[in-house]
């Protein structure tokens, strides 16, 4: 029974759940099983905290017993990324800076993840500071791919997705910068999607680049995704970026799953060449899919997509260059060498030269450097006016068509340790989902296949004009019902079963 | 070591110097800037902070809509155009009082532009342009311990209150004010003065130059006479009272003109005002100076005042300082300089509650510029600080218009009332103050008088009548002042004959 409870999607456990059949302890407590199992190989956890989680879930049954009215995933157990604040867990956004750090405030999404009666089994492991595309970043070591041990989960949000993935819990949340959240769906054969940029609260996320950072979920399916999407969605008076608009109807959407007449624009810039040919040759066929289920596909092209890529790089680390300057070892957090004779300089200095990790100080040395006095229109400046021409493509493709569809990556998932040496092969990474953060429109990545060359999953990126969230919902549940289908049965039952290890 | 001068007179006839002021202003919203934190002054360190103006991991700023209608109405009352849109920019540099190690401000786009603000000094007006008006947050306040400067460097160790971090903040920044001469650093303190208390009448802030709430930063630079190019400028800070901002302009024109004169030349720098010596001490200068790589802030949507709303907000100014001041001098009948004695001595806003509390104009501001002010300069406080109010002197003018005191006798009710004896009329009952008007009480005491004083008695009656004064005195002494001086006179020239 317990094995089999990993097994279920979250919308399954939580009617389970609502009827009676199984507690949510139970299902929390199966959850927690599976990562002492497993967790050893996946390392998708920076903290897991059985008591805490349980506590949870008993809370639930109660408020179930007592006859209250819950939402619809209550007692559903949650991976949360290790970059939302928690009050109850230490929170450390993957970096040695922050070890030890315990917020005094829960992120809005915490909290909301909260009042929907989620029951927050353990924090995920990222990037440091969710700069990356592999985990490989992270202070605490990289997670691994439960399709191949060996290989990255994709990146920052990569402990979640491998938790997903590895059946350690239903959902996890996610934030995506530049593809973290999509990139390591696709690699890792699930869900991901990234809201609207404002259609999710950044309060309590620890910011890495404001203008684009989106929190968003993961799930095994595509309803599972759109459930918890709705459930920490929608407008925060904390968070001024945020939009005063009603969720997108996703859940609804996801379950609707056609395309029959919606217009669909193949982005000529995203595909071909750098693209792994199995990559390139599965997203074909769910485009030819898309066709056969109804829909109008036509090329669309988006010339400033080229851009995109070099533009990121200038707006992110200007950014976080700025946003990470907060970490000075005087308020909390690590403080190295404060000797009684240090100047408060010299703290700040070692401290943040001990404390973070070689790809966020390239990136602060980029962003300072980007925005020093004399540098400013060369570089931040010019990415910005890039930023604005990427925003009329899209606008101009959405006059053509209702949403567009690329491969979420270029590849699939790549070896532990294959790209650590070079920065820009890793950057690549994110080729294709670049521009919807960019631009702050909504995109969805849905497992379309497994490469022929190496036998890896492989994601359909579908994007949506901002606050059409319910479209890319829409075709993904459109894509993964025909799919399976056509499978028999999910992607991720193709994956090689992890040996369970008794702990 | 302090620094050579030039004599004030001999720099002016040399030099021509320019000057800039830039005005820190902290807003008095009951909360902060970015968050719902209370902005109360004097609270224990470190209790009025929250994720939020702490800076912590994960928080953001949400813009307070009362400060920023704060904002637009000193905008408006400096005659400034309201911009349609801006934004926060963000100012990066490393403080341990910078909870973020960045300041939320604005760059180039403030929010309120080109206006002006007119002053007077010896009956001149000068039009003091202003470039710009914006917002920001205030930093947190370090107290650096041990070591010889206070400042950071040196100290033993620095301990760090953000309690006033985050407090809304407004910087207003002149144009360059040219064309003042000698008078310089009047203008720069008449400038000062009125700015404060435009801020003060439009109630969005209590501008206290010692609390810190109202702080300047001093621009001068020197031209050569009869030269179109101006000099390089120095920046002057912790200047921290109207005086100070006088002084720091006269110190900075004569030791500019020094190092001129001596064929330095003038370090573009920041300096620091000394109150203690009035001289100022050479800061950071431009080489060290920050680069603070500003941009725009992420985390802020920019701000589009609405029209409708800026029109709202003027409509709902009040009565600004010069427009007052045309109407009480008109109204209390005051010559340009009476006017001017009363605004220096901070004794407007005194004399006008006074007045709305039924005391006639000319009494009103004889107590408060006579007798009131001299009590205040005796003690050294502010004449609002003194502990009367005006519907105190009121009363105790209504009393002497009513005859149960006179001038001399309601002086023991100020000092009464000073004292914290209560009320006036607590006061003058505690005291046994009151006119003695009874005529027989009265004439009896003159009898006495005439008796004890039979000689100057005699020369009153014998066609002196001058000498009568002496009786009065004595009368009045024995009454211990309380008696009404004119009618005693009038009873001793009757009894003498003399009348
Ligand atoms: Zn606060």
């Amino acid at each position: 029974m317990s094995s089999e409870l990993t097994r279920r999607t979250a919308a399954e456990l939580a009617e389970l759940i609502a009827s009676g059949q199984v507690s949510a302890v139970e299902v929390t407590q199966a959850h927690l099983d599976r990562i002492a199992a497993v967790d050893g190989q996946v390392k998708a956890f920076l903290h897991v905290d059985a008591e805490t989680a349980l506590a949870q879930a008993r809370a639930v049954d109660e408020r179930r017993a007592a006859g209250e009215r819950l939402g619809p995933l209550a007692g559903v157990p949650v991976a949360h990324k290790d970059v939302f604040t928690t009050a109850d867990m230490p929170t450390t956004a993957g970096s040695k800076i922050l070890e030890g750090w315990r917020p005094p405030y829960d992120a809005t999404v915490t909290a909301r993840l909260r009042e929907a009666g989620l029951v927050i089994i353990g924090k995920t492991n990222l990037d440091e500071f969710a700069m990356g595309s592999s985990t490989e970043n992270s202070a605490f070591g990289p997670s691994h791919n439960p399709w191949d041990l060996s290989r990255v989960p994709g990146g920052s949000s990569g402990g979640s997705s491998a938790a997903v993935a590895a059946y350690e819990a239903p959902l996890a949340t996610g934030t995506d910068t530049g593809g973290s959240i999509r990139q390591p769906a696709a690699v890792t054969g699930i869900v991901g999607a990234k809201p609207t940029y404002g259609g999710s609260s950044r309060y309590g996320l620890i910011a890495f680049a404001s203008s684009l950072d989106t929190p968003g979920p993961f799930g095994r399916t595509v309803l599972d995704a759109a459930l918890l999407h709705e459930a920490f969605s929608g407008h925060d008076p904390l968070d001024s970026t945020s939009i005063d608009r009603p969720v997108p109807p996703v859940v609804e959407a996801a379950r609707r799953a056609d395309v029959a007449g919606l217009r669909v624009g193949v982005v000529k810039e995203l595909g071909g060449e750098g693209y792994q040919p199995g990559v390139q040759a599965r997203f074909n066929e769910a485009v030819e899919l898309l066709e056969s289920l109804g829909a109008k596909v036509a090329e669309v092209s988006c010339p400033h997509f080229t851009y995109a890529l070099p533009a990121y790089y200038l707006i992110a680390p200007s950014e976080c260059s700025s946003n990470l300057a907060r970490f000075d070892a005087m308020r909390y957090g690590l403080r190295v060498g404060d000797d009684g004779v240090r100047s408060a300089e010299e703290v700040m200095a070692l401290t943040r030269a001990q404390g973070f990790g070689a790809e966020v100080k390239r990136r602060i040395m980029l962003g300072t450097y980007a925005l020093s006095s004399g540098y400013y229109d060369a570089y931040y400046g010019k990415a910005q006016q890039v930023r604005t021409l990427i925003i009329r493509d899209f606008e101009a493709a959405f006059e053509q068509v209702d949403v567009l569809v690329s491969p979420t990556t270029p590849t699939t998932a790549f070896p532990i340790g294959d790209r650590v040496d070079d920065p820009m092969a890793m950057y690549l990474a994110d080729l294709a989902t670049i521009p919807s953060n960019l631009a702050g429109n909504a995109a969805i990545s849905v497992p379309c296949g497994l490469a022929d060359e190496d036998g890896l999953p492989v994601g359909l990126q579908v994007m949506a004009p901002p606050l059409a969230d319910d479209r890319v919902y829409r075709v993904a549940a459109a894509v993964e019902k025909a799919l399976q289908d056509r499978w028999g049965g999910p992607l991720l039952a193709k994956a090689p079963e992890l040996v369970e290890v008794d702990r | 070591m302090s620094a050579a001068l030039m004599p004030y007179e001999e720099a002016l006839a040399k030099y021509e110097p320019v000057l800039g002021v830039e005005t820190h202003i902290e807003l008095g919203t009951a909360s902060k800037m970015f968050c719902g934190c209370p902005t109360t002054f004097g609270a224990p360190p470190n209790t009025q902070v929250c994720p939020v103006c702490l800076g912590l991991p994960g928080s953001l700023p949400v813009a307070n809509k009362a400060a920023i209608e704060g904002i637009i109405k000193i905008g408006l009352a400096l005659n400034c155009t309201i911009v349609e849109w801006c934004r926060f920019a963000r100012k990066n540099y490393f403080y341990p009082d910078m909870p973020k190690n960045f300041q939320i401000s604005q760059y180039d786009e403030p929010l309120c532009v080109d206006g002006h603000l007119d002053v007077e000094v010896d009956g001149e007006t000068y039009r003091i342009g202003i470039e710009r008006v914006h917002m920001e947050e205030d930093t947190g306040k370090s107290l650096h311990v041990g070591g010889a400067t206070g400042r950071i460097h040196g100290a033993d160790y620095s301990l760090v209150d953000y309690n006033r971090a985050g407090i809304p903040l407004v910087e207003i920044v002149t144009k360059p004010i040219t064309g003042t001469g000698d008078k310089a650093p009047l203008v720069a303190r008449a400038y000062a003065t009125e700015l404060r208390e435009l801020v003060r009448a439009l109630g969005v802030s209590d501008v206290r130059m010692e609390e810190g709430s109202m702080r300047c930063d001093i621009n001068v630079s020197l031209a050569p006479r009869g030269s179109a190019e101006w000099g390089t400028r120095t920046e002057t800070k912790n200047v921290n009272s109207l005086r100070s901002v006088e002084r720091a302009v006269r110190h900075e024109i004569e030791r500019q003109a020094a190092v001129l004169e001596s064929g330095g030349t003038v370090v573009q720098e920041t300096r620091h005002f000394h109150e203690d010596t009035g001289t100022t001490t050479s800061g950071r200068s431009k080489e060290e100076a920050q680069d603070y790589r500003y941009f725009p802030e992420p985390d802020l949507v920019p701000i589009a005042p609405s029209r409708e709303w800026v029109e709202e907000l003027r409509a709902s100014l009040p009565e600004l300082p010069a427009a007052r001041r045309r109407r009480v001098q008109a109204e209390w009948g005051l010559t340009d300089l009476e006017l001017r004695d009363v605004v220096n001595a901070g004794a407007l806003d005194l004399i006008e509650d006074t007045v709305k509390a039924g005391c006639a104009p000319a009494p009103a501001r004889k107590w408060w510029m006579n007798e009131l002010s001299r009590r205040a300069a005796e003690q050294g406080v502010e004449l609002s600080d003194l502990p009367i109010t005006p519907r105190q002197v009121a009363r105790i003018q209504a009393l002497i218009d009513e005859g149960s005191l006179n001038d001399k006798l309601a002086r023991q009710v100020f000092e009464g009332v000073l004292a914290g004896e209560g009320d006036p009329d607590q006061v003058v009952a505690a005291r046994g103050l009151k006119i003695v008007s009874d005529e027989g009480e009265l004439s009896a005491i003159v009898d006495q008088v005439i008796a004890d004083n039979a000689e100057v008695a005699e020369k009153v009656r014998s066609g002196k009548v001058a000498a009568a004064g002496a009786l009065v005195g004595a009368v009045m002494k024995a009454t211990r002042g309380q008696a009404d001086a004119a009618r005693a006179r009038e009873l001793i020239l009757e009894k003498l004959g003399a009348s």
